[in-house]
């Protein structure tokens, strides 16, 4: 498969250096040296806790923030050189869905006017006839009946909103969708519903998702492979089943085990980190996760472990992974 | 069968002006035991944190009808100048955002000292020990050093383990927690959820466990109650919800979680949402969502109907289905 998207050693780095009050810095390392591809027509998921610098990652993806180094380059083009203007034109090729459509979007506009608005600016649709003829028919690909297209945000549910925010994203064709925790605010019941809809949607447009979020039954059900952060690096990645069944890295193989689920007979395996994720404005030296890693040695304080490769597609950063025997059946 | 500690029996609570009432608690019925842990499940709308605010009076609905016993005793006779006893030292409560309920001024050791002060503990070295005591059971590293610290100088997961240890400082017979660790990244919610577990075990109290995830309260709790837009519509022990679960809400909302080994087939959906608060008065509130409805359920609220010794669910679908026509709540 070729990548649709590539980001290679991608870092962002936000604050200024010597604060306003002089003496320490400021400075909050985001993203470190990611890099990772997406593949064409593939639903590559990003998990990790608050503050791991996901969301940053994905919104640096389509340069809704500058990075400070590496580069990113979309179908062969590096993005990171584009202009302002050339950047804009690029962003009808990559769309994004947010945990709240709505939260940056006008509540007096009505829903066709959100919806028709990217069609306007990229020149999709010729006069108000057809841009209205649009909307409605994305209007149906989300499930809602067309005549919502008069009516305002606030009559929305947050099932529709999102599926609004989702004829937004989808009405430009895009090739690659950010989706940052499209379905973390909506009920189990709702979240179903909007899980089916992006998976219809991908199946027959054939785009790729960055899916960010933190519940990991629904990346395990909507992903093709995973890719871990901890303190804005990624610590591993690769296909969902190895991921789920032989997670190689202390803290994927934590986070999997702290997850609930509604199973019966599925507490005992849990493993319990120590204390809290360290601030991003102070990462630990070495392996970042050595402070709360049940397994690190003196080594992890020191080195700091590659991503190397552990499994066919499956990479882990850390001094104790080994390489990984293909799993059978129902290993866990 | 040992006497129930919390008993709500056809609980109904209105919101708006008495000409014009929305009903959004209706007829809601269900006990704790001493030293149980009981869920209490449902989505946005279902009226459960209505319900766990109003067993602490401190809804601004009208409890129109109906009996809240603690102990024997029904609160919603008790004048208000008993409740302050009441809450705290019989019953605690924690919420989802920690900071909305700690003082941002006063110091944690202050806080939890406060609320032992407040509950007869007039020693102040006493009440010292006991606040080191309790955040020490909550797993605060250096609890004796962080009794100066401030709310503001504590992680998301420690501000939730202050909560637990001011709730719990006074030992009350049951801890109601509302959404407790739904703000939490998943490491931490599970070390929220240990130490509840621990707290419990160590100090033998109650806990009602108010949450929309069911793998939380699968984690806690022995016993779940289901609700739907204000009505209790399922009823059960544990594994018995998880493996034969009777209202087709209850199935719905299994099944929709996305599960292990499930991966290829598409989620299953409940159609629609949940209805308005209060705008079904008639009838099962699940119905017009619901795949198995017929012509009853459109004209009369089902009863709980008695599926096993532990399990009653409000459906004449099912409960026709399994021969079921004993009404009743489950023991």
């Amino acid at each position: 498969m070729t990548a649709l998207i590539r980001a290679e050693n991608l870092g962002k780095t936000f604050g200024a250096t010597g604060g306003w009050f002089g003496g320490g810095s400021d400075q909050v390392r985001a993203v470190d040296g990611v890099t990772f591809d997406v593949d064409a027509g593939e639903t590559l998921a990003l998990v990790g806790e608050s503050g791991c610098g996901k969301s940053t990652l994905g919104r640096l993806l389509l340069r809704l923030i500058d990075p400070t180094d590496g580069t990113i380059r979309f179908e062969g083009q590096d993005v990171t050189r584009l202009s302002s203007a050339e950047m804009r034109m690029m962003r009808q090729r990559m769309q994004i869905i947010f945990q709240d459509p709505f939260g940056s979007l006008s509540p007096r506009r009505t829903i066709g006017q959100i919806i028709g608005e990217p069609l306007e600016i990229f020149g999709l649709t010729r006069g108000r006839r057809a841009r209205r003829d649009r909307v409605a028919e994305l209007l149906q690909q989300v499930g809602l009946p067309p005549a919502y297209m008069d009516r305002l945000p606030r009559q929305f549910s947050g099932g529709q909103r999102q599926r609004v925010g989702i004829a937004r994203a989808i009405a430009v064709n895009p090739a690659f969708i950010v989706a940052d925790e499209p379905v973390s605010a909506l009920d189990v019941s709702i979240q179903a519903q909007i899980i089916n809809l992006m998976q219809d949607l991908q199946r027959d447009a054939g785009f790729s998702y960055l899916f960010i979020a933190h519940d990991l039954a629904v990346v395990r059900h909507i992903a093709d492979r995973v890719a871990v952060m901890y303190l804005g690096r990624i610590v591993e990645v690769g296909p969902k089943r190895l991921i789920y069944d032989a997670p190689q890295h202390p803290y994927t193989q934590a986070l999997l085990s702290a997850a609930p689920e509604p199973e019966v007979d599925t507490v005992s395996r849990r493993i319990i980190l120590k204390g809290d994720v360290p601030s991003p404005s102070n990462i630990p030296p070495g392996c970042s996760f050595h402070t709360r890693c049940p397994i690190a040695q003196e080594v992890c304080r020191r080195d700091r472990p590659p991503l190397a490769q552990v499994a066919p597609g499956q990479l882990a950063a850390c001094h104790f992974a080994r390489p990984n025997p293909i799993p059978t059946g129902n290993a866990a | 069968m040992t006497p129930d500690l919390l008993r709500l029996t056809d609980v109904t609570i209105e919101f708006g002006s008495p000409k014009k009432p929305i009903r959004v608690v209706e007829g809601v019925s269900f006990s704790i035991g001493r030293g149980e842990s009981v869920g209490l499940v449902g989505e946005s709308g279902s009226g459960k944190s209505v319900t766990s605010l109003a067993i602490m009076r401190l809804i601004g609905g009208r409890v129109v009808q109906g009996r809240i016993e603690f102990e024997g005793r029904n609160l919603l006779d008790l004048p208000a100048s008993a409740l302050p006893e009441i809450r705290g030292r019989d019953i605690a409560m924690i919420f989802q955002e920690p900071m909305s309920s700690l003082n941002p001024l006063m110091t944690v050791g202050d806080q939890i000292g406060e609320a032992l002060l407040l509950h007869g503990w007039r020693d102040r070295t006493k009440r010292r020990e006991r606040t080191i005591e309790m955040l020490r059971l909550v797993g605060i590293p250096n609890a004796e050093g962080r009794l100066g610290a401030y709310p503001h100088q504590f992680s998301g997961g420690m501000r939730q383990r202050v909560m637990i240890a001011m709730a719990v400082a006074c030992e009350p017979k049951l801890l109601i927690a509302d959404e407790p660790t739904t703000a939490l990244d998943v490491t931490i919610q599970a070390q929220v959820l240990d130490l509840m577990k621990t707290v419990r075990r160590e100090l033998g109290m109650a806990i009602l466990l108010i949450s929309h995830d069911l793998g939380v309260i699968a984690d806690v709790c022995e016993r779940v109650v289901v609700m739907y837009a204000g009505r209790v519509v399922e009823e059960a022990d544990i594994r018995t919800i998880l493996t034969r679960p009777q209202h087709p809400y209850t199935r719905g909302l299994l099944r929709s979680v996305p599960r292990r080994g499930h991966e290829a087939e598409r989620l299953y959906q409940i159609p629609g949402s949940v209805p308005p608060a209060g705008s079904i008065r008639q009838g099962c509130p699940f119905r017009d969502r619901c795949e198995l409805a017929v012509s009853r359920c459109a004209e009369e609220m089902p009863p709980m109907f008695r599926f096993g010794p532990s399990q009653s669910a409000a459906c004449w679908v099912t409960a026709a289905a399994e021969g079921v026509t004993q009404a009743g709540a489950a023991a």
